[in-house]
């Protein structure tokens, strides 16, 4: 099968939520040294209901390949407006099955990229 | 000239189809493929002669040692170096380099001392060095590209002239790179090295399968390479250096093979070369080696050259027509070996471009292997600002249907990534 469906096409070449956001809560970079992605996420978290913080916007930049790149642009895209409950309950699985394509393991790290990332930035908010 | 088609009847892998297409092998600057003859000799070894080396004195000891030595022989012939005590094996280039920055470096570079190596090293000729100057407070200085236009790509001679002087105790450079494919003409810069009395190691990793070497000519003190990109087995390496001053070197590591005499607080060391090889070596594949170099020797290291130059031109004269594709390499193709880096860019949304690795996978879905990455040379990627490139690398068993399998790769990827 196509690991290039048009819906990676697609998020690649015309990313969401791609750019800096005003006022980030957190903000953190990661790379993947194997092939050279890089991603840079911004969360600003609205904790008017302490019990249920709410991601109000959410930004990245980066540059790589179209797996890793448009992976972080599905999350986005997912996560925006969502509370942070949400963001913990995205897995791995998750990521594979937005993609929805088969991926080798070499390209299971640019997959995986954005996700841990994500998971970085929800274990550091918690000690914030 | 030989001809790659017969060639690639002796390499049994080449026979292998992904979804009912042959394989496209283009990743030889990584590892090349192995004849039949080196994966007999493989079988041959384990099967009748396997034995420990330089100890026993039972028949099957005496065989495995004499095939073991007997590679070193053909090794000293393919390098032509002058004495088989200059041949030391090792596990790859990497052990061969760092061997000479743990014993001769630690013992001869100082504060205040100067070691070049040039843009174009391979992490493996660079990172030993760096934290050698680092741990010493040597100084790092790097040979840096030429500005002429015309000879873009190459290393700049007259920098190297001009910057270097009597600190200069050691220059370590590539005599092929492994990402633009740039020969260096290594002969001039030695001999400007020696003239300020400093040491020059070469990294031949990619070179020795590639061109004839004369050690003896070049002059060189050091000169290092793997086995298992010019046809032999993975696991040995050979570390080349000249008699006198392996001679003064300390071993590199400690134990059994290298020792002469061990009393409970006191040791001496074994003659060379075998003072560096500690432990059990990797006798098979050293054994199988032998049938690589003599593979290499039948057809001649000058026209193994001319085959990848003519390859090189054939894929540069077909990218030429590729509006989309950015070759990172230089203007004369008799200045390379076999290898061709590019990037591939979109004319009309200039910085989206199609990532080497997404250019590699669909090379791969097309049946052709390809490397995408930054080829473990991230600072020349620096130089070049960019992170990576696609890179197609050819040896003997290549033609050009491989080059035009590639190519029409490289139309998919445009295709599928709408890049016009």
């Amino acid at each position: 099968m196509d690991m290039y469906a048009e819906n990676i096409l697609d998020h690649f070449q015309h990313p969401r939520h791609k750019g800096a956001i005003i006022t980030p809560t957190i903000e953190l970079e990661d790379a993947n040294p194997l092939c050279g992605d890089k991603l840079k996420l911004a969360l600003q978290i609205d904790s008017t209901n302490p019990k249920n913080p709410v991601i109000k916007d959410i930004g990245f930049e980066g540059s790589g390949c179209a797996i890793s790149q448009a992976a972080m642009s599905m999350i986005a895209e997912e996560l925006y407006g969502k509370n942070l409950l949400d963001a913990e309950n995205i897995t791995k699985e998750t990521i594979y099955e937005m993609l929805g394509v088969p991926l080798s393991t070499a390209r299971v790290k640019c997959a995986l990229l954005s996700y841990s990332l994500l998971k970085k930035a929800l274990i550091l908010l918690k000690h914030q | 000239m030989f001809d790659p088609k017969t060639i690639q009847q002796d390499f049994p892998i080449l026979a292998r189809e992904f979804d009912g297409r042959r394989l496209v092998y283009l990743d030889n600057a990584s590892t090349s493929q192995k004849p039949k003859s080196v994966i007999d000799a493989l079988t041959k070894y384990y099967t009748q002669h396997n034995a420990n080396i330089h100890r026993a004195v039972y028949t099957l000891a005496e065989e495995a040692t004499l095939a073991y030595e007997g590679t070193r022989e053909e090794v000293r012939k393919f390098i032509n170096a002058k004495q088989l005590e200059e041949i030391i094996f090792t596990r790859n280039t990497t052990e061969s380099i760092n061997l000479v920055a743990y014993t001769w470096g630690t013992e001869n570079i100082h504060a205040g001392d100067t070691i070049i190596v040039s843009t174009l090293e391979h992490h493996s000729n660079l990172v030993p060095w760096q934290q050698l100057a680092k741990k010493t407070g040597a100084t790092l200085k790097v040979i840096p590209f030429s500005d002429d236009p015309e000879k873009a790509y190459t290393l700049d001679l007259e920098w190297f002239r001009k910057n270097v002087d009597s600190s200069l105790k050691l220059l370590a450079i590539t005599q092929a790179s492994n990402t633009t494919g740039t020969i260096v003409p290594v002969k001039e810069f030695i001999d400007i090295a020696h003239a300020h009395g400093a040491v020059t190691l070469i990294d031949a990793a990619q070179s020795a399968s590639h061109m004839p070497i004369d050690v003896q000519y070049l002059d060189t003190d050091f000169l290092a390479f793997s086995s298992h990109k010019m046809l032999g087995p993975t696991g040995v390496g050979v570390l080349y250096g000249k008699q006198s001053i392996l001679e003064k070197m300390p071993p590199f590591l400690f134990g059994g093979d290298m020792i002469r005499e061990v009393h409970q607080y006191e040791s001496t060391w074994n003659d060379l070369p075998w003072k560096f090889e500690a432990g059990t070596p990797n006798i098979a594949d050293v054994v199988a080696f032998r049938e690589a170099l003599r593979y290499l020797k039948k057809l001649g290291l000058d026209n193994v050259l001319a085959h990848d130059q003519e390859l090189v031109a054939y894929t540069k004269s077909r990218l030429a027509k590729i509006p989309q594709v950015v070759v990172h390499a230089p203007r004369d193709t008799k200045q390379m070996t076999g290898i061709v880096s590019f990037e591939l860019s979109n004319l009309s949304v200039p910085g989206l471009s199609v990532h080497p690795h997404d250019i590699a996978e669909i090379f791969n879905s097309e049946g052709v292997a390809i490397r995408g990455g930054h080829h473990c040379a991230q600072p020349l990627m620096e130089k070049l600002k960019i992170s990576s490139t696609a890179r197609m690398s050819f040896y003997i068993y290549n033609t050009k249907e491989d080059v035009d399998a590639a190519i029409d790769a490289i139309k998919k990827v445009l295709e599928t990534f709408h890049v016009n």
